[in-house]
């Protein structure tokens, strides 16, 4: 597994090497820069500027600088935002973000498999129906139109929850924002969930645990859950993937300060660093959740360890 | 392939009424889409100053109310689902189109052409591509052919290879092989009988793949990176309305709405569609 593992991360290296290259001749390519005002600027002050952050000199040194910069952890500054490094703005807003994701990511996984086992189980059941009506309209609908339905009725209408904000330390701002984001990868896993149990449930093993009168709790998490759960580890790279485009437009719609507003923002800002850093960052915690999947794969499913 | 499998589909199809209750809305809604400029006498851009972000109602000219410019938002809610459906249907049938080619021939051809394909395939689907798209469409400048390249270009992956899979299963069977052997070239066989066989997933996937379009194009809209103003699709107008909420929550309702039963109907339409052909993701 050690090795497997090494094998892996091996893997992920060039990928991120050939993502950041791509973004990296893209952007200085694009037409328009980042000092571009609605009023030119001075060809002295611009040519300053161009220096100060190392736009004067040729494509080939500036990737070279900026490769230096990422392997030693470095970001660079941003174009836009005067004295701040693109680290010291992720630094601010993560934090936000990441407890929005990691919020919405356990609420789908904490409800969303409980939901589709109990599907499973009262299969053509008029719950099962609602199970599977619930996990439709979740896959369907956008978080970007969730959340202001959701802020329009508990908001708006009950007064309830505040419908947009921050305030450090308090969850009430978050409730909204998380059952949003959940919403969609909770159908997703709910469904998945179903379908692994109910194949689960036909298979000869479990016929054996019931024959021997095991009681159903104990057949369920000893024995079906946990094959059962291989479709949905599968499907959480994708997942994240999902929260995080989600969080994109949750955050802005919510006034969070989270980090999804740079990549947008300084994309239109032509902030090439930090659309850069935002482009690594994320492609980074998707290859890192791939790894996940692999270790939780082989860890649920014992043929995928022989078969290494 | 038999027509046989169609008709038997076709019956289990109209067997299933959350399956034909969600085709009545979609045309019911594609019906709409289109006449909305019929109904209603007032133009998409036409400023009504004196009904500025009126409620809805029957009094006056403007059925769903207007929004804060006074445009009629009956025909701007239209609209928005006709640039959606256009976009879904028009990006849908382009990445069908490349996903079948790409698809076929990677499976029919096989070896090392198949092996090179598909890790093509591989690296594209592990790209944050909805990133890309938005640092595309920011970058190359938000014109319309962007933004449809940049749906396509996500779109054609997944039909790419559930095609391959299709085609790997059926490739080794008699009919083909005596397609073969009577001297039919490998386009003739792959128009004539491959690309007939695996019709049936494709018309799956194909209609699951449309509101997966429509869902991207409104995320994009609403970002402020896809359908430019004046005109409208379901994403402009659900990001005007989510910051009127608490002012005027019917700019919000009428396009939220529409857009969530668009994508229930045409998914619920594909998953009856999935259990009608019986198809299996051949992953």
């Amino acid at each position: 597994m050690p090795r497997y593992l090494l094998k892996r991360l091996g893997a992920a290296i060039p990928t991120l090497f050939i993502i950041v290259t791509l973004s990296f001749f893209i952007t200085r390519w694009a037409p328009g820069g980042p000092f571009d005002e609605e009023r030119a600027l001075q060809p002295e002050i611009m040519a300053n500027l161009q220096r100060a952050y190392g736009l004067d000199r040729s494509v080939w040194v500036q990737y070279t600088r900026y490769l230096r910069g990422l392997a030693h952890g470095d970001f660079g500054p941003s174009f836009r935002y005067k004295n701040f490094t693109v680290s010291e703005l992720i630094a601010q807003g993560l934090p936000v973000t990441l407890e929005l994701g990691t919020l919405a990511l356990a609420i789908a996984l904490a409800v969303g498999i409980p939901l589709g086992t109990f599907a499973a189980l009262h299969r053509h059941s008029a719950m099962d129906s609602v199970a599977i009506s619930l996990a439709v309209l979740g896959i369907a609908v956008p978080p970007f139109v969730v959340l202001p339905l959701l802020g329009l009725v508990f908001g708006v209408a009950l007064h309830w929850l505040p419908v947009a904000g921050w305030e450090p330390g308090s969850i009430r701002y978050l409730v909204l924002p998380v059952i949003a984001l959940a919403l969609s990868p909770l159908a997703y896993i709910a469904r998945l969930t179903r379908g692994g149990m109910l194949e689960t449930l036909r298979s000869p093993f479990i016929r054996t645990a019931v024959a021997k009168g095991l009681p159903l709790k104990t057949i369920l998490t000893r024995h079906a859950l946990r094959p059962a759960l291989v479709p949905v580890t599968g499907y959480l790279a994708p997942a994240v993937a999902n929260i995080m485009t989600g969080s994109l437009v949750v955050e802005s719609l919510a006034g969070l300060p989270g980090i999804g507003r740079y990549l947008v923002q300084g994309a239109l800002n032509r902030d090439y660093t930090l659309v850069l850093g935002m482009v690594i960052l994320y492609s980074s915690v998707l290859i890192a959740m791939g790894l996940v999947v692999d270790v939780l794969h082989a860890w649920l499913d014992p043929r995928v360890r022989f078969a290494q | 392939m038999s027509s046989g499998l169609w008709r038997g589909a076709g019956r289990r199809l109209r067997a299933n009424p959350a399956a034909m209750v969600a085709l009545a809305v979609i045309v019911v809604l594609v019906m709409l889409a289109l006449a909305a400029p019929l109904l209603n006498p007032n133009s998409i851009e036409a400023l009504d100053w004196s009904q500025v972000a009126t409620a809805p109602g029957v009094a006056h000219a403007h059925w769903f109310g207007t929004d804060r410019l006074g445009r009629d938002l009956f025909v701007r809610t239209f609209e928005g689902a006709r640039t959606s459906l256009a976009v879904g249907l028009l990006a849908g049938a382009v990445s069908l189109t490349l996903g079948m080619g790409f698809g076929t021939i990677a499976g029919y051809v096989g070896g090392r052409a198949d092996y090179l394909m598909m890790r093509i395939i591989e690296i594209l689907s592990g790209l944050p591509l909805v990133f890309f798209v938005i640092f595309l469409t920011v970058i190359l400048g938000r014109n319309g052919y962007v933004l449809y390249a940049s749906l396509v270009a996500i779109s054609w992956l997944t039909m790419a290879r559930i095609v391959r899979g299709q085609t790997l299963s059926i490739r080794r069977q008699e009919f083909i092989e005596a397609a073969v052997a009577t001297g039919g070239s490998p386009a003739r066989v792959i128009i004539k009988h491959i690309v007939p066989n695996v019709l049936g997933p494709v018309a799956v996937y194909a209609t699951l793949m449309v509101p997966q379009i429509i869902l991207v194009e409104s995320f994009l809209s609403f970002l402020g990176l896809g359908t430019q103003e004046p005109h409208a699709s379901l994403g402009t107008l659900v990001a005007e309305g989510a910051g009127e909420i608490e002012a005027a929550p019917w700019i919000l309702l009428a396009p939220g709405i529409l857009l969530a039963l668009l994508l229930v109907s045409l998914n619920v339409l594909g998953d009856g569609l999935r259990d009608a052909l019986d198809v299996r993701d051949p992953g």
